[in-house]
């Protein structure tokens, strides 16, 4: 049992995420683009390559790097049977996140955040609760463009944090940041496949190496 | 999980009301179904009758038979009735044991609420999916009846009770709101039979008057009943056609019975108001209240009977005029400590 947990820490990159995306894949799907130069937030600078007519333009170098160590990490939790949260305040893409979180076998919330939810928990839900082990921001802002509150109740109960971060985000308090666009749906759709594919692959590598172990 | 390092006395202390109504465990509302076949096999073997076929309504009536009791309160009589009539629907516990929840929507609060909208959601885009195909193929828009008058939407009450959780009215607004718009766009069967399920039938339409046709009597004359009531009297008039005006009462012509002006005027306000004096007959026949009472009767139960003989609209015009209705006035009744309904005792201020 040891062994099985042990293992994937050794490697690097033990499900090969680096795999399921490309430059090109990026670009396609215009994760590039971020917002105009008038919304952009002090601390996303040096994640943006430079700006055109007004509008950022996001360095995909960098977002390969942190979107390959975000798919790991996310793969490594599901491999230990963690509980995976997706967080999207955005109206057009609530449909699309919660059909991914189904289809992962994990859980979204792309609704109205109810203040207690991770901090009030025992309360609200019942006294044995299990809290989320990783949360998911598809998209970091709320509705009245400010950063959702499970940003910072992550931070307060020890929960680590994937977020795409467009360029008017804050990215300080998400513990694996991914700069990239938010608003258009072929970015959405790219985000919501790669998780998707991660994940899936880490709970099948997870059931095999415990037939394996049963067999031996 | 979160360690404890110092608290107040005040959290230390178990507050007993605060964890909220008793939470039934699955074991005990089974007990409650086991004792209570139990004891409906015994009260049929006490009434002589056979447990096989002990009905519900065979339960009431043995309770009520051996168990009389004269309060008022119908739920506060002895019942026995199965446990999941007594004991309220409340929500098990919504994980299993490693801890990951059941339903994919858990974290939000309210999943049962939510993932009925994604649901609804996904019934809508199927729908608009299956409209763009037909708009791609050129094929027509489909035409299909809607009842429009047959039912009406579940209300909040009904929709909390469906989904075991408490709604608010926002959340209600938005679901109805959904579910009109999927109600407006060219739907296939499908969509019907998930419609259906927020839809009850409107249970009989607004109970309209019938009116009595006339009857004709052995010579031939037309005539009608009509019954009317005031403050304790009772009275039936039947109004016969080609009549001169003559009024019978009891019996006894109405000059005699109502020697006042003002019940004499009450009996031929509706002939009056239908300008009809002298056409009709009135035979009729009253018992209790006082003069005025009687008279009021008497006016009320020929309105009725000349309903018959007259068009719709001077029906509606008689309802209009109050001929037609029963005067709900009764005497009140007197109060302790005041001397009559409304008079108090005489008040001294020492």
């Amino acid at each position: 049992d040891d062994k099985l947990l042990s293992e994937p820490l050794s490697h690097p990159d033990f499900f090969n995420v680096k795999e399921l995306f490309s430059l090109k894949d990026l670009f396609d799907a215009r994760v590039h683009l971020g917002h105009k130069k008038g919304c952009r937030h002090r601390f996303m600078e040096p994640y943006i390559f430079g700006c055109r007519l007004d509008q950022d333009i996001i360095d995909l170098d960098q977002t390969m790097q942190h979107l390959q160590l975000a798919l790991n990490f996310t793969a490594h939790i599901a491999y230990r049977k963690g509980i995976i949260l997706f967080i999207s305040r955005r109206r057009q893409f609530c449909h699309l996140v919660e059909s991914t979180a189904r289809e992962c076998g994990e859980y979204a919330h792309t609704r109205y955040w109810q203040g207690g939810l991770l901090t009030n928990a025992h309360i609200q839900f019942g006294s044995g609760v299990r809290l989320p082990d990783l949360i998911i921001f598809l998209s970091s802002l709320n509705n009245v463009f400010e950063p959702h509150v499970a940003i910072r109740d992550a931070a307060k109960m020890n929960i680590p944090t994937v977020g795409v971060v467009d360029t008017n985000c804050n990215p300080c308090l998400i513990t694996y940041p991914v700069p990239g666009n938010d608003d258009s749906p072929t970015a959405m759709e790219l985000y919501c496949k790669l998780f998707r594919m991660a994940i899936i692959r880490a709970k099948d590598k997870r059931r095999q190496s415990e037939v394996f172990d049963e067999l031996r | 999980t979160l360690r404890l390092i110092y608290t107040t006395t005040a959290v230390q202390r178990k507050n007993v009301g605060a964890s909220g109504p008793e939470k039934y465990t699955e074991a005990f509302i089974k007990k409650q179904i086991e004792e209570f076949n139990l004891g409906k096999r015994h009260l049929a073997n006490m009434m002589g009758e056979d447990p096989e076929t002990f009905t519900q309504e065979d339960i009431d009536r043995a309770i009520a038979y051996l168990f009389p009791s004269g309060l008022f309160d119908k739920q506060a009589r002895p019942m026995m009735k199965h446990p999941s009539e007594i004991f309220p629907e409340q929500r098990k516990i919504q994980w299993g044991e490693d801890g990951r929840p059941f339903h994919f929507l858990f974290y939000t609060g309210k999943q049962s609420y939510y993932s009925l909208m994604h649901e609804t959601y996904e019934k809508l885009l199927s729908v608009q999916k299956y409209q763009d195909q037909l708009t791609a193929q050129d094929l027509p828009p489909q035409k299909e009846k809607r009842n429009l008058a047959g039912s009406r939407w579940l209300t909040k009450i009904e929709l909390e009770e469906m989904l075991l959780e408490k709604l608010s009215d926002n959340d209600y607004l938005r679901f109805i709101q959904l579910l009109q718009k999927l109600m407006t766009l060219p739907r296939g069967d499908m969509e019907e039979k998930y419609i259906q399920k927020f839809t009850k039938e409107v249970p009989a339409q607004l109970q309209k008057v019938v009116i009595e046709p006339l009857k004709y009597d052995e010579r031939g004359v037309a005539f009608s009943t009509g019954e009317g009531i005031r403050k304790t009297a009772k009275a039936t008039a039947t109004v016969y056609d080609n009549g001169t005006g003559k009024i019978t009462v009891n019996g006894i012509d109405i000059l005699h019975y109502f020697p006042v002006l003002q019940d004499r005027e009450q009996l031929l306000f509706p002939f009056q108001f239908l300008d009809r004096v002298g056409k009709h007959d009135m035979i009729c026949t009253v018992s209790g209240g006082g003069r005025s009472a009687q008279a009021g009767a008497i006016r009320l139960a020929s309105a009725k009977a000349l309903r018959s003989f007259v068009t719709e609209k001077e029906v509606e015009f008689m309802r209009q005029a109050g001929l037609l209705t029963t005067d709900p006035r009764v005497k009140e009744r007197k109060k302790p400590g005041q001397e009559g309904a409304r008079r108090k005792f005489t008040w001294k201020k020492r």
